[in-house]
């Protein structure tokens, strides 16, 4: 780990230079797992029964725990989205965790969390567009159509913030957790760094994961209804 | 070289400053946190919803603590200013 994200390798592709960095094996990385955990559910699914045992209690606790968190947050007739929340959810939290194998955390990346916020944003237009129509386009204007330009500032806030929070809370354990590796002798560097991983990496990773997800959903809710 | 030893000193002079507003960050989410544990010690029923809801308010109270923290990582690690003054020695 440092403080840069460092660059691996370069490929070309047709004139242009595509830069392989930490962060995008990082990603890959968390991609894999994810993929191989959903093709081993799915190949599981169809010996699924009425009683779960073992690993078909795993997905439905998990399953069901998102679909009740988010039928709780958005409502019913809105929770059909929550498919993707569960994937962003679960690959921020896998990032945070990744952290712990001495690996650099794809959301210390500002521009993996600014495309998390990004098609938060669209997802939260789209749902606005969707549900509302025109009134949601007429929220703008209200109360009156001087505000619209303190409107639209407030809007195109949203996704930066909620990428600068998640950005900053990330990138701070990992400068901590680089300052300690970095300025320490050889011989405190076995044991007492776990307390740090689990304190910036686990708890907060957690709970960065848990606002992430919680802030999308009401920001959609606030748009579509 | 004095002018860009001056322009180092002062940006991390900034960062220091820009980390100041930790102090009424942290004021602020005590603030949350006493008063969600008081409604908690009220209605001990209500934990769940109120729970979710002080980290939400927590979240939103960190938000400019966080930005205080990037603009001193940016002006101790990407400072724009250092090119500059670089650039018309």
């Amino acid at each position: 780990m440092s403080l840069n994200v460092d660059n691996v390798f370069v490929i070309d592709v047709g004139g242009f230079e595509v830069w392989i960095t930490e962060t995008i094996i990082s990603t890959w990385f968390i991609m894999l797992i994810i993929i191989i955990f959903a093709i081993i559910a799915r190949i599981k699914l169809s010996r699924f029964r009425v009683i779960p045992t073992g690993f078909q209690n795993v997905v439905e606790f998990i399953v069901e725990s998102f679909d009740k968190f988010s039928v709780n947050t958005l409502g019913k007739n809105l929770s059909y989205i929550s498919p993707w929340y569960f994937t962003v959810f679960a690959f921020i939290l896998l990032s945070s965790l990744l952290s712990i194998f001495g690996l650099r955390a794809p959301t210390a990346d500002f521009a993996t969390t600014f495309a998390l916020a990004l098609a938060s944003f669209a997802l939260m237009i789209f749902m606005g567009l969707r549900h509302r129509k025109g009134k949601y386009l007429k929220s703008f204007f209200e109360p009156h159509f001087m505000f619209f330009p303190l409107n639209l500032i407030g809007e195109l806030a949203k996704p930066v913030s909620l990428s600068f929070r998640l950005f900053g809370n990330v990138l701070s354990g990992t400068i901590i957790l680089t300052l300690y590796y970095a300025l320490t002798p050889i011989f405190v560097q076995f044991g007492i760094p776990a307390l740090l991983h689990a304190f910036f990496d686990v708890l907060f990773g957690a709970l960065q994961t848990y606002i992430f997800v919680i802030i999308s959903l009401m920001y959609v809710k606030g748009a579509a209804e | 070289m004095e002018t860009l030893g001056l322009v180092v000193a002062a940006a991390h002079i900034a960062a220091a400053i820009s980390l100041l507003n930790g102090l009424l960050t942290t004021f602020g989410q005590a603030k949350i946190a006493a008063q969600a544990i008081e409604s908690i010690a009220r209605q001990p029923e209500a934990a769940d919803s109120i729970r979710s809801t002080m980290f939400v308010g927590l979240a939103m109270a960190e938000t400019s603590g966080i930005y205080g923290l990037l603009i001193a990582i940016i002006m101790l690690f990407a400072n724009p200013l250092i090119n500059i003054v670089v650039s018309y020695l």
